[in-house]
């Protein structure tokens, strides 16, 4: 059956995913294989997913990382004192107080 | 990549801090904070925000891990109380516009693709250019959020299609539906920039 550039659009994303059924798959490969149209939409779409998955695209901001792992730290203190100190250190009711700055 | 080993040592580093190592939290998100941060970004259009966010949605995996079960990857667990956290920041701010977490009417949603000839670009060249960079972000944080959702999770963080339908809870069919049309909407948003910014030679009216 021949489809029609329209239908195969309907196709593109199930097409680069690899699950459409095969008697679908088939009638749309014919028709890329005719369709220049189609086929430039196709690969334009796929360069979209590659561009998307390049880690240039979102970069973190600088310091990111050092501030997270700071208030990690101070959680995970807040949380739970280190065992091997001396002194039991408890501090009851800070968790989920402590975070008010919303 | 080895997701077998790193998957191992994962829960075992889970494993370890439940013990009391509570230290080995820091190694443990180590390879996930950038995933959080650009989930994070994308839903919520701004850095600030977005570092706020990811920070909150780490301690808040600290204060439950011992509720994580390996049945999901500790990665997108992860990723899905980002969403969580972004989506109830999205839900408190009176001021943005709202948007809608339902789907959008049927028959406002047939997304028909770009037509073109050829991309010419090489795709990691395109990207040098910072422009193009602001422009493929601008255009992922365009999207109406049902479609930014699953395109971040599918297509950004890589869950498979059945995660990516565990995390949003919704069916397969929708997720598959969902992700058509986002992937439709960037193709025809960013491939008729990417000919305007890089117009051909013979284009020029005096050749």
């Amino acid at each position: 059956m021949v489809i029609e550039c329209k239908h195969v659009w309907d196709h593109i994303s199930g097409y680069l995913d690899g699950t459409l059924p095969a008697e679908v798959l088939e009638q749309v490969q014919t028709h890329l294989e005719h369709c220049e149209i189609c086929s430039a939409i196709l690969d334009s779409t796929r360069n979209v997913l590659i561009l998307t998955l390049d880690e240039r695209v979102f970069e973190l901001p600088l310091g990111f990382s050092e501030r997270l792992h700071a208030r990690l730290e101070a959680e995970i203190r807040a949380i739970a004192p280190a065992p091997s100190g001396s002194e039991r250190k408890r501090f009851y009711g800070k968790e989920g107080k402590s975070q008010g700055t919303r | 990549m080895t997701g077998t080993t790193d998957n191992r040592n994962e829960a075992q580093i889970i494993a370890s801090i439940l013990a009391g190592n509570t230290h080995e939290f820091h190694d443990l998100i180590r390879p996930h904070e950038r995933s959080v941060y650009v989930m994070a970004l994308s839903l919520l259009h701004n850095e600030a925000d977005a570092e706020d966010a990811a920070q909150e949605a780490f301690l808040k995996a600290f204060r439950n891990l011992a509720n994580f079960r390996g049945e999901s990857k500790f990665s997108t667990w992860l990723i899905s109380i980002t969403l969580n956290e972004a989506r109830s920041r999205l839900r408190s701010k009176k001021t943005m516009k709202m948007e809608s977490l339902d789907e959008p009417p049927e028959g406002q949603g047939h997304v028909s693709p770009a037509l073109l000839r050829d991309w010419r670009e090489i795709p990691s060249e395109v990207l040098e250019r910072q422009e193009f960079r602001l422009l493929l972000q601008q255009a992922i944080t365009d999207l109406p959020l049902i479609y930014r959702e699953i395109f971040l999770l599918r297509d950004v963080e890589e869950l498979s299609v059945d995660e990516s339908a565990e995390v949003l809870g919704i069916t397969v069919a929708s997720v598959k539906v969902r992700l058509h049309r986002a992937r439709i909407m960037l193709q025809k948003k960013l491939v008729p920039q990417l000919k305007r910014d890089n117009p051909k030679r013979r284009w020029f009216p005096w050749l």
